[in-house]
């Protein structure tokens, strides 16, 4: 099976310093990547990179088997969609008015808006528990629920792929919750950047990032140890078993 | 609720639309009307009747001059001069995320005028076509410049970068003055010089209908590039990078985009000199008036600037009696206090 999203050897320099190095990925259709790192560990240099905003110093990332490079911004669009970690904007612009640009890849000159966009746009705003907010002003929304409306308006991309980058930040806890079921619930890759590893735990897979590097990638439950959590964040963390055979907790100590 | 949804995305309210050319016309005959010999409204619209081949009717010649080659040519300019200046700011704040950014500010006008008054000096080609090549040469240089001064001085997006952008402005266009008073006073005669600084200032009256050859169809290009590329510049709300990854082509708009931009800048000055404000004070007034979709902003801002510069030149010529001031003189008045406000309501932000 053709990986959907695929790094290869990727890396990325900035001013001829590597900020990521020799990333290699093959994400399959439907799967849920967690990605695990600490601040200035290469996260969202990697999502960039995914997105094709960033371009690798090395390396290649390719979509559905072809080479980002040689694809169209728009034939991108209309397959991967991003939230990035923070984007604001100083228009007077609605929460229906961001999450219409969602349908911006679809749309054009000649290609009029239609019945289906504004579908999108209202389940989009469902999803997210936004529709009854619709009309209010931008500036007015509280952190959680403009971070929502980015999820909105990447949902109502209609994207194949998902890059959401730290998207539970700002969520009070049902809404972190309700997002990643969300995510779940839809039917498309999803790459996810979070600080939370309980959150990582709902992930089908992992990786963790350091400094650049990818140290470890593979399901959470085998990823995730005391061991690993030492190292890369310097925190002793315990990891206690749900006693009903849930998802375990981590607790985490002190510093290591 | 799908109902409404609907208009509301395709543009409510269409009914401004079919108001928009009565409101044009009214201006453009209120351009025509007033002035410093007093004409009766009647001999006006008769002249123009006429002159329109709606009828035949004996004419004043000398009425029937003053109103159809310096009024008329000079107002209808002036509304395709508004416009085009009006859509070149509105361009520019969309695609630098920038509520200060303006021709006139980021030094694109002054560039522009260097380019313009080199072309008319060295009497290359001379002509309104080469002086607008020069000046369009100019603007584009002018803004190459202030966009790299920008970025090496570590401008990006937000309030910060709007301001480093505006002073890598004010850096340009002071170079580029200088640039043009030393190019003056190197080559150009004491006559010469005289009327180059009073065309530099913004000014109207040597506008004859040959200008308007050029400022229509720069008019008509700009709200046409505009209007096509209105879901883009909606696409920018959220920045470069969200528009990025919504589908738009960064480098193809941004050159499209800004190369109109300063063309439109660039026809306006050769026409009429430098003037300023008028891409900032329209645009932000529309946006109060008409929201942040471009779909509609666009061709309020075409109509409001055009409006804008038949007025501004009104008030030009009959503030004070017997003198005509430069339009810049009005639009800076109108425009300077508005530049206080944007930026004072950027701060509260
Ligand atoms: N344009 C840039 N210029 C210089 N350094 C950069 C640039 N972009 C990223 N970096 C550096 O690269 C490193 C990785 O940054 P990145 O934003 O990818 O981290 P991250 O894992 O997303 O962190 P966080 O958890 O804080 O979001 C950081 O040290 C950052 O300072
Ligand atoms: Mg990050």
């Amino acid at each position: 099976m053709t990986p959907i999203l695929e790094a290869v050897g990727a890396s990325h320099a900035v001013r001829g310093r590597e900020i990521l190095s020799d990333i290699s990925l093959r994400l399959h259709p439907g799967e849920t990547l967690g990605l695990i790192g600490p601040n200035g560990s290469g996260k969202s240099t990697l999502m960039g990179l995914m997105a094709g905003l960033l371009r690798p110093s090395r390396g290649e990332i390719r979509l559905e088997g072809r080479p980002m490079a040689r694809l169209g911004r728009r034939q991108i669009a209309r397959r991967l969609a991003l939230v990035a970690q923070s984007a604001e904007t100083a228009e007077r612009i609605t929460v229906r008015d961001a999450v219409e640009l969602g349908r911006t890849p679809w749309l054009g000159p000649l290609r009029p808006w239609g019945a289906q966009d504004d579908d999108a746009v209202a389940a989009a705003l469902d999803a997210v528990d936004m529709a009854h907010m619709a009309g209010r002003d931008w500036a007015s929304l509280s952190g959680g629920e403009r971070q929502r409306v980015h999820i909105a308006r990447a949902h109502a991309q209609a994207p194949r792929i998902l890059l959401l980058d730290e998207p539970t930040n700002h969520l009070d806890i049902h809404h972190q919750i309700a997002i990643l079921d969300l995510v779940a619930r839809l039917s498309v890759t999803t790459v996810i950047a979070l600080h939370d590893l309980h959150h990582a735990l709902r992930c089908e897979r992992v990786m963790v990032l350091r400094a650049g590097r990818c140290v470890a990638l593979g399901p959470p439950m085998e990823i995730l140890t005391p061991a690993l959590i030492r190292e890369i964040f310097a925190v002793e963390a315990e990891i206690i078993p749900h006693p009903r055979g849930g998802r375990p907790v981590f607790a985490f100590q002190r510093l290591a | 609720m799908r109902a409404r949804a609907a208009t509301r995305s395709t543009g409510r309210n269409r009914g401004w639309l079919w108001l928009a050319p009565a409101v044009l016309v009214a201006a453009l005959l209120f351009g025509t009307a007033v002035g410093e010999t007093r004409i009766p409204l009647a001999t006006v619209i008769e002249v123009l009747a006429v002159k329109a081949g709606l009828g035949s009717a004996a004419l004043d010649p000398i009425d029937a001059s003053v109103i159809w080659h310096y009024r008329l040519s000079r107002a209808v300019v002036a509304a395709c001069g508004g416009a085009s200046l009006a859509l070149s700011g509105l361009i520019l704040q969309a695609l630098l995320r920038n509520p200060l950014a303006e021709p006139y500010l980021l030094g694109i006008s002054a560039g522009a005028s260097t380019g313009a008054v080199t072309v008319a000096v060295a009497g290359i080609g001379a002509g309104l076509l080469s002086m607008s090549a020069g000046a369009f040469a100019g603007a584009l240089t002018a803004f190459a410049l202030v966009a790299a001064l920008a970025r090496a001085a570590g401008g990006g997006t937000g309030m910060r970068g709007a301001g480093v952008i505006i002073l890598a402005g004010i850096a340009g266009s002071q170079m580029f003055n200088a640039l043009t008073a030393l190019i003056i006073a190197q080559s150009a005669s004491a006559e010469q010089a005289r009327g180059i600084m009073f065309w530099l200032l913004g000014n109207l009256s040597g506008v004859r209908w040959p200008d308007s050859w050029v400022a229509v169809p720069m008019a008509a290009l700009a709200l046409g590039v505009g209007l096509w590329h209105a879901r883009t510049l909606d696409a920018f709300a959220f920045g470069a990078e969200s528009a990025a990854s919504l589908g738009i082509d960064l480098r193809r708009t941004q050159a499209l985009l800004i190369g109109t931009a300063s063309l439109a800048t660039a026809i306006m000055v050769s026409i009429a000199g430098a003037i300023g404000f008028v891409g900032l004070v329209v645009p932000h007034a529309m946006r109060i008036l008409v929201g942040p979709r471009h779909a509609r902003l666009v061709p309020a801002t075409a109509l409001a600037g055009a409006v804008f510069l038949v007025l501004s030149d009104v008030v030009s010529r009959i503030v004070i009696p017997g003198q005509v001031l430069p339009i810049g003189v009005i639009t800076a008045l109108v425009g300077a206090p508005a530049f206080a406000v944007v930026m004072i309501r950027g701060r509260q932000r």
